[in-house]
């Protein structure tokens, strides 16, 4: 926990902290990226795109933003 | 050469096995196989399911190369290879069923040609075409398993959608630059299994991710990843293992690191969802776009 209270979430392995209620959704926005091109694993598990808006982040929250690829 | 006798092999590999399949292997077979028959996993029943299997692969490139060789290595009975594009110098970087002598040639043949120089029991039908929404189930219906090994967007979408439809067992490989992820998926084997929908559940807007010819590509990245796939065909194929259904391999050849994602069905998924609204392919366009050099 940081002097906040609010606690911290790391995102692609750098620690972050959580200011207050944040989703999915709203952490792909505050750091700029379109949802519509990388999937986004938390936890070691796929948030599916249609939850994005409703998962809401918790302190100790593990992200990794995995980029949409298809070459071959 | 190190050979058994025929009988013990098949004896050995016969535990649970109910009859039916042809367990017959010439002298040639068992010992160009005997390696995988050695395997307890495989064994004589393994390599006759392997015999007996339909394997698809869409795309003669970089994926597809590795992919071809060691499915027909491995005696994998029939295979379709699926390709429209010739030979370009461009491609010998990392397509390696593929000559400087074949440039120019279709890739379905240079491509079988190289596969039936390592194995010539196989069955490898050339399909030198495009898919599109006209023609791909029609292609899919003599193959039990479809890889993806394409570099487009829209053919992507068209093959997940074909295979929940056909029902058939997706193995999907993709590569850029540095990095690979690896996949399975069939929605019919049950509850818990995804689609490729539900990890993207549409394609990137155009032009916000950009293919191999545009990005580049680390060659050897496209054989580490197209190997991965020829493994785990043949581990569904065999039944062996833990399957890639329902989890996502994602590799950083960079930082060589691969983790494993789990992955579950989103019930949100217009394909394989509960409220599914994809009944048949009308949605899909023209996916005969420029073709990438996979």
């Amino acid at each position: 926990m940081n002097d906040a209270g609010m606690g911290m979430i790391t995102v692609n392995g750098e620690a972050r902290p959580l200011d207050g209620p944040m989703t999915v959704a709203g952490l792909l926005a505050a750091i700029g990226l379109d949802g519509r091109k990388v999937a986004v694993e938390r936890n070691e598990a796929i948030v599916p795109r249609s939850e994005y808006a409703a998962t809401r982040l918790e302190p100790g929250d593990s992200l990794e933003i995995v980029h949409f690829i298809g070459g071959g | 050469m190190w050979l058994l006798p025929q009988g013990a092999l098949l004896v050995r590999g016969a535990g649970g096995y109910d009859g039916g399949m042809n367990l017959d292997f010439s002298e040639d077979e068992i010992s160009r196989y005997s390696r995988h028959i050695l395997l307890r996993e495989v064994g004589g029943v393994g390599q006759a399911q392997l015999r007996e299997a339909r394997v698809l692969l869409v795309g003669a490139g970089g994926l597809g190369s590795p992919l071809l060789m060691y499915l027909a290595a491995a005696g994998v009975g029939t295979i379709g290879l699926v390709d429209d594009d010739v030979v370009d110098l461009s491609n010998l970087q990392r397509q390696i069923a593929h000559t400087t002598g074949s440039l120019g040639t279709p890739k379905v043949e240079s491509a079988i040609e190289r596969a039936h120089a390592i194995n010539p029991l196989v069955r490898i039908a050339p399909h030198r075409t495009r898919l599109g929404v006209e023609n791909i189930l029609e292609v899919f219906a003599e193959y039990d398993i479809v890889c993806d090994g394409t570099d487009n967007f829209p053919t992507r979408f068209l093959i997940s959608d074909a295979c929940v439809l056909a029902k058939k067992t997706l193995v999907s490989a993709a590569v850029l630059r540095f990095d690979g992820q690896l996949s399975t998926f069939k929605p019919h084997a049950g509850e818990g299994c995804p689609c490729y929908r539900c990890l993207y559940p549409a394609p990137p807007p155009d032009g916000l991710v950009p293919t191999c010819s545009e990005a580049g590509v680390l060659g050897a990245v496209t054989g580490v990843m197209g190997t991965l796939q020829a493994t785990e065909v043949l581990k569904e194929i065999l039944g062996i293992g833990e399957s890639m259904s329902g989890r996502v391999l994602v590799w950083d050849a960079l930082s060589a690191r691969f983790r494993t994602i789990k992955l579950r069905p989103d019930p949100a998924c217009i394909a394989c969802g509960p409220n599914a609204t994809l009944k048949d392919l009308s949605g899909h366009g023209d996916t005969a776009g420029p073709a990438c050099a996979i």
